[in-house]
């Protein structure tokens, strides 16, 4: 009885410590928590709410939403409509709101914005006028008000939340009845982009490897000195700035450049090859900049790997090849996983590079993230093109935790 | 004691925001253009007493819209593209422009006189080719996209913007309907079907510095390009030359981001920056247009003719349509993409 109670007080004690250690140890990681928290999931949330969020036609045309709501987006809008988008209109207080307003129509229908603005600068006076006199007036001042894209495109957009921005990221778009269609040919192009984007870096990746291991392999063989030596060599380009790397290839892989020089001077090419201003002189310049990422994992793992395995299966009478390729590689698995995974995630992000060595149609993803925040100014855009960035991956490295089987994890 | 000087260096630092009431930062593209406006406007300005700082950026919007939003704003005046000038001042990013304080608005060209912005220099997208490589010039737009007459690559700026243009041009289409036909669906389409005939040939560039560095290397055959780069090039010695037939003109303009804690300021250099005798200095620095009519007489004729605004270059011109482009680029932009990834 006695001997049962202490057990239970003494699991009870051994608990309290216990627990009072987890919260010491979550006091000393709590600065880091805050400052991940700050830097890194307030922005991230922030950024998946903008992919969503649509107030602009919402809190402007509340009237016009309101008399549009039992609209069959058929036949014409009713006048109640008409008279009550002038009202909305005249009761935007500063220009800036109906800018805002005439920008989000815009991305809807293109036109919409030199519609808005020249109406909301007509302060049309209608207040003695019933609807359908309104709907006469409207029409007068700029006839286009007669075509149903740009009405379905305020009754669509008639809620403080939308999913258009994520469905035209996928090429997907919501007709005028509100069911989600496929966009046509000449619009669809952000899968092809996404494609693009998982496919180049792919082949960063693979490349990376290839050259990466028998490097790593090499470096793990020499005495510290010389790694050391050869290791500073290899992590020189990481202490060059990026546009300083790109230039450099431009000059070497241009029609006259080095490479083509040398490829004519050696009689392979009799005309030069275009390396430049296409796929292959992204992937030159994308593999040479991320290679370190791959040697580094994969040198740290090689070094930890004991020599004699390899040697033990020697003896034990296998080839030399058939032990590297069946003992010591496998041992380096969890180095390639690293590696691998580090250079695909940095490189679904790259921009500069594709940007400036690329043609037009080997831009990534984050050029027209980029284009959207900077050039277009349709920030809700941008974030959803980030928003299915940061999905894909997320999805593809859970493939990765589930399938790769290596103790590496991010989080 | 060894505190001091510390102290001091931090009492500088302190006072800094008080000392900069008599600076100003002006926004400008860089490069070339950048060096003649410091030359014509910049270096005058400053023996005034006021200090300038000049920060360069890429026709970012994103960054005036973002320090407005935030209310913090660190940039005085800025040069920015047609587009964005009555976009901005609809979003309400840009002052309204004080007249009274600018010369007389009759004096300058239609296009410079608007709401928010005011013309800064008249520049032109135009045909370029290397004269040291090419024995005979092409002349139009059906030269550009003949490419067994002339063979070899073009130089095309990435995206839909004078590239949906010049193509109608050579499809034949005459300047003066290019954005009605454009406009339409079957337009668009006709200018992509021809875009797509000229796609295997064409190599597209991102940055104003690029195309002369393309036919300098012997890169293209022909490009289209900013007619100021050109300029520059020909300067350092490239035999570069250009086909004015069916270029693209256009305005560059100067704003103030909405609440500017530098307003008098800023409107004393813009005042100075469109007088006649300044903006005729500009134009020996590169060849981009004036946009104050009183300063062409004060040009000489050798520079006149390299100006986009020149009787002869202008007849056969077109004028870049900022409101076509306002509510049709975003659909162009995508479609462009599209176009590029089939």
């Amino acid at each position: 009885m006695s001997a049962t109670l202490d057990m239970t007080s003494l699991a009870a004690r051994l608990g309290r410590v216990e627990r009072r250690k987890r919260v010491r140890a979550m006091a000393l990681t709590l600065p880091l928590l805050v400052f991940l928290a700050l830097t890194f999931l307030v922005p991230l949330g922030a950024l998946l709410v903008r992919a969503v969020e649509n107030p602009e036609v919402a809190d402007t045309l509340v009237h016009t939403g309101k008399a549009l709501s039992g609209w069959d987006r058929k036949t014409a809008p009713p006048d109640a409509a008409f008279s009550a988008l002038v009202t909305d209109l005249n009761a935007i207080p500063e220009t800036a709101q109906a800018g805002v307003l005439a920008r989000r129509l815009n991305t809807e229908v293109s036109g919409a914005r030199s519609l808005i603005m020249n109406t909301y600068r007509a302060k049309l006076d209608t207040a003695s006028l019933s609807a359908a006199q309104v709907k006469e007036t409207l029409l007068a001042q700029d006839p286009r008000w007669g075509e149903l894209p740009y009405w379905w495109a305020i009754a669509k957009n008639n809620s403080r939340w939308t999913p258009d921005y994520l469905l035209t990221s996928l090429d997907l778009k919501r007709d005028a009845q509100g069911n989600i269609v496929r966009v046509g040919p000449e619009e669809a192009a952000f899968s092809a982009i996404l494609l693009r984007t998982f496919s180049i870096s792919a082949v960063v990746t693979l490349v990376c490897i290839l050259i990466g291991y028998p490097l790593a392999y090499w470096l793990s063989t020499l005495s510290a000195r010389k790694a050391n030596l050869m290791m500073i060599l290899v992590l020189l380009p990481f202490w060059t700035s990026v546009l300083v790397r790109i230039a450099a290839w431009i000059v070497l892989l241009q029609t006259n450049g080095l490479v083509n020089r040398f490829l004519m001077f050696t009689g392979l090419t009799d005309s030069p090859v275009p390396l430049l201003f296409n796929r292959l002189g992204v992937i030159i310049a994308m593999v040479h900049i991320l290679l370190p990422f791959m040697i580094l994992p994969l040198f740290s793992v090689m070094k930890s790997v004991p020599p004699n395995f390899v040697r033990a299966a020697v003896s034990l009478g296998s080839s030399p090849m058939a032990a590297f390729f069946r003992i010591y590689v496998p041992q380096t698995y969890p180095g390639i996983a690293a590696g691998g995974l580090l250079v695909f995630i940095t490189s679904i992000g790259y921009y500069v590079t594709p940007a400036l060595l690329g043609g037009a149609g080997d831009q990534m993803l984050s050029y027209y993230v980029a284009q959207y925040t900077n050039v277009e100014v349709n920030w809700g855009m941008a974030c959803a093109l980030g928003s299915v960035l940061l999905v894909t991956t997320l999805a593809l490295y859970s493939v990765y935790r589930r399938f790769g089987k290596a103790e590496l994890s991010l989080g | 004691m060894k505190l001091k000087p510390l102290l001091i260096a931090i009492a500088g630092v302190l006072a800094l925001p008080v000392m900069a009431q008599s600076q100003l930062t002006v926004v400008n593209f860089g490069g070339a253009n950048g060096g003649a406006q410091k030359i014509a406007y910049f270096e005058p300005f400053e023996k005034t007493g006021a200090k300038i700082v000049q920060v360069e950026y890429n026709g970012e919007q994103a960054k005036i819209k973002a320090m407005v939003e935030a209310k913090k704003i660190s940039w005085d005046v800025v040069e920015v593209e047609s587009p964005d000038v009555s976009r901005g001042c609809d979003e309400g990013l840009f002052e309204k422009m004080d007249w009274s304080k600018l010369p007389p608005k009759a004096d300058f060209v239609p296009a410079a006189v608007t709401e928010c912005g005011v013309g800064a220099f008249v520049w032109s997208t135009v045909m370029a080719y290397n004269a040291d490589k090419l024995k005979t010039a092409p002349v139009t737009w059906g030269d550009f996209w003949d490419t067994k007459k002339f063979p070899g690559k073009r130089g095309m700026r990435k995206g839909p913007r004078y590239n949906l243009e010049f193509a109608l041009m050579a499809d034949g289409v005459a300047p003066a309907d290019i954005y009605k036909v454009l406009a339409t669906k079957d337009g668009a389409d006709r200018a992509f079907k021809k875009m797509t005939e000229l796609k295997p040939n064409i190599q597209f560039w991102e940055a104003g510095a690029q195309p002369p560095q393309f036919l300098v290397a012997g890169d293209v055959t022909m490009t289209t390009a900013y007619n100021g780069r050109i300029d520059a090039a020909q300067r350092e010695g490239k035999n570069l030359a250009i086909t004015w037939t069916g270029g693209i003109y256009d305005l560059d303009y100067w704003v103030l981001p909405k609440g500017t804690p530098n307003k008098d300021l800023a409107m004393k250099f813009i005042a100075m920056a469109t007088n006649p005798t300044e903006q005729a200095e500009y134009t020996k620095h590169i060849s981009y247009g004036p946009t104050n009519n009183k300063a062409l007489p004060k040009i000489d004729a050798k520079v006149l003719a390299l100006l986009p605004t020149s009787a002869a270059n202008i007849k056969t011109a077109l004028q870049f349509n900022t409101v076509f482009w306002a509510d049709q680029g975003e659909a162009l932009e995508k479609r462009f993409a599209a176009w590029a990834a089939q």
